[in-house]
């Protein structure tokens, strides 16, 4: 049945329509968590990418083997293998982004969306599909982190990136940041209006 | 008129701003034709009509307040009663226009947009906003924060009587937590600036904070407590009570808090409940808190009815704790959420330094559990008849 499905909606699908954080409200703690400046929310997001489809990969490839009873554990030994990877690539390469990230990298393991995929995508699908998936669904989670860590960087700090957006002039001008949105609960607010706005122009997303 | 803003109409983008205005003013011609009507010579338009006059002893006596301190830091020592009144009515009456002018544009906007009537709520809140700010918070501040609240608590909510929380203490927890160098310390709460020609430029060094910034600077030191004003004189009990003290705009005053509570209780618009409840609470809180004093909290040291006077306290537990939209709705809930409040207020404001307006964060907070309260007492009473219900049969 999935061979029917063509690949491109696999990997489309799950950027808006099927959206693992504003649709199936999945992985809001990473959200709230990382996306204090834009950097770290890019980064988390690759890192999330790359994890969740090499995870769809191997356990696509070894779903037949897998017992049922104990494949939650299965499932969570592939993914922390993984994410131990991702974390030591990054202390090598990125240390600077890797101390912000801190705890963050190592909770990928908990982050309901690779549970999510695991279970409801890799476990019934070939490799291939899987993959797509995998990129998909991190590719839909980490567009809501560039677009919240924007928002939270801009008016939180004036910055982009850490370089200066905001002219100075405007400082001069008694123009202050926002203190509210280094804090997590505007990071709830920012998510609420990309929900907002997603479901005001997907009718068939709306609650009846 | 009234085709042009009918559907239609040349002008039916503004039928909700003339619907407003004209209902303001004039009853509706238009009559219920079926079923009966209990007409109640209180309406929602009237009750907030009463409540902003509640207000104005407040407001009146925050702008003279607003002129008396920016005279006393600049070591004026003549007080012409029009001069001050006056520098204080332009200092603050720009505040007013903006709050009023953004909630309201909201307001109208979404009116139209829901084809619904405006609704009168942002009346109250508008003034409100103003009041429970320091003097120096730049107007800039006061829109963006009266857009969020209006906003994020009110309208997505369904409008005014469906909000969860104050929409004017959201208002006022938004700056708190997006501009604290604005909200707190020593700075905002004296008008620094003459303005055409009246009241006189303040040195930048000058330093005005309010009676309980002052308090929460002192950790550390012993006992001895006393209260001064931003000239250096020292402050009485009584000088708490009347409110000639630095502080937002409207709530210095503890005597004008209680001549608008006492037009509200006998309008019937407050709840007595509550306002007897929180005041029970915070001397509770604050006798608990005076009786087991320690130099770690300073504000510990402040007697029952120096806490009771001094910040937000009356403020909150007259206008905000009572706001029937946010408030507990059963009358034994009623005593619960007042005490609550009350007690938290004081617990905050004394045991964390950094947050002395406690008043706000404590009446947010029981908001959100004021309809847990109600469904309890519902519950709880409900049981009780099941039961004698049971005995009788």
């Amino acid at each position: 049945m999935a061979e029917k499905t063509s690949y491109k909606s696999i990997i489309l699908n799950p950027l808006s329509q099927n959206n693992p954080v504003v649709v199936q409200i999945l992985g809001i703690c990473s959200v709230l968590a990382v996306t204090a400046k834009l950097e770290p929310a890019i980064v988390m997001g690759l890192s999330v990418i790359a994890v969740l489809a090499f995870s769809n990969v191997i356990i696509s490839l070894i779903r037949n083997t897998i017992p049922t009873n104990i494949r939650i554990i299965v499932q969570l030994v592939v993914v922390a293998g993984l994410v131990v990877i991702v974390n030591q690539l990054l202390q090598a390469y990125a240390y600077n982004v890797s101390k912000q990230l801190s705890v963050f990298i190592g909770l990928i393991i908990t982050n309901c969306i690779l549970m999510g995929r695991l279970e409801a995508f890799a476990m019934s699908n070939r490799p291939w599909p899987s993959f797509l998936d995998g990129v998909g669904n991190g590719l839909g989670y980490t567009i809501i982190l560039i677009i919240v860590g924007f928002v939270r960087e801009l008016f939180g700090s004036g910055t982009l990136l850490g370089h200066q957006v905001i002219p100075q002039w405007c400082y001069d001008h008694g123009y202050q940041n926002n203190g509210l949105m280094i804090l997590p609960p505007m990071a709830l607010i920012v998510v609420a209006c990309i929900i907002w706005i997603q479901r005001s122009f997907n009718k068939d997303l709306q609650d009846k | 008129m009234r085709p042009h803003f009918e559907e239609g109409g040349r002008f039916h983008s503004f039928k909700s701003v003339y619907d407003g205005f004209d209902t303001f003013l004039f009853t509706p011609t238009t009559t219920s034709t079926s079923g009966t009507h209990i007409h109640d010579a209180i309406d929602s338009k009237r009750t907030m009509i009463i409540v902003v006059l509640a207000l104005m002893p407040c407001l009146l006596f925050g702008m003279y307040n607003v002129g008396y301190q920016n005279h006393l830091a600049c070591g004026m020592t003549t007080f012409p009663f029009w001069h001050l009144f006056f520098y204080g009515f332009l200092a603050v009456l720009p505040k007013i226009i903006v709050s009023y002018v953004v909630g309201l544009g909201i307001e109208f906007v979404v009116a139209q947009w829901r084809k619904e009537e405006i609704q009168e709520g942002f009346l109250v809140t508008g003034i409100l906003i103003p009041m429970i700010c320091p003097i120096e918070t730049p107007l800039w501040m006061i829109a963006v924060a009266t857009a969020f609240s209006v906003i994020f608590v009110k309208e997505v909510f369904g409008g005014t009587g469906f909000n969860i929380f104050n929409v004017a203490l959201v208002t006022r927890a938004f700056l708190f937590f997006a501009y604290p160098a604005s909200m707190s310390g020593d700075q905002v709460f004296v008008a620094h600036d003459s303005i055409w020609g009246l009241g006189g430029n303040v040195a930048d060094t000058f330093s005005g904070a309010t009676p309980l910034g002052e308090v929460a600077t002192m950790a550390g030191s012993d006992a001895s407590m006393h209260l001064t004003a931003i000239n250096g004189a020292e402050l009485s009990n009584w000088d708490l009570f009347f409110g000639l003290i630095p502080g937002s705009v409207g709530e210095t005053s503890t005597l004008c808090i209680l001549i608008g509570a006492a037009i509200l209780l006998l309008a019937g618009i407050a709840s007595w409940r509550i306002v007897l409840s929180v005041f029970a609470g915070g001397a509770v809180m604050s006798l608990v808190a005076h009786l087991t004093a320690t130099p770690t909290y300073p504000a510990s040291f402040l007697s029952v009815e120096q806490q009771l006077c001094l910040g937000g306290f009356a403020f909150a537990a007259v206008f905000m704790a009572t706001d029937p939209v946010t408030a507990a709705r059963t009358n034994t809930g009623k005593y619960i959420y007042g005490f609550l409040v009350g007690v938290i207020a004081i617990l905050i404001r004394t045991y964390n330094n950094g947050y002395p307006e406690g008043a706000m964060l404590a009446v947010l907070l029981m908001n959100a559990f004021a309809p847990l309260i109600d469904y309890c007492v519902v519950q709880c009473n409900i049981r009780r008849r099941m039961k004698r219900a049971k005995v009788n049969a």
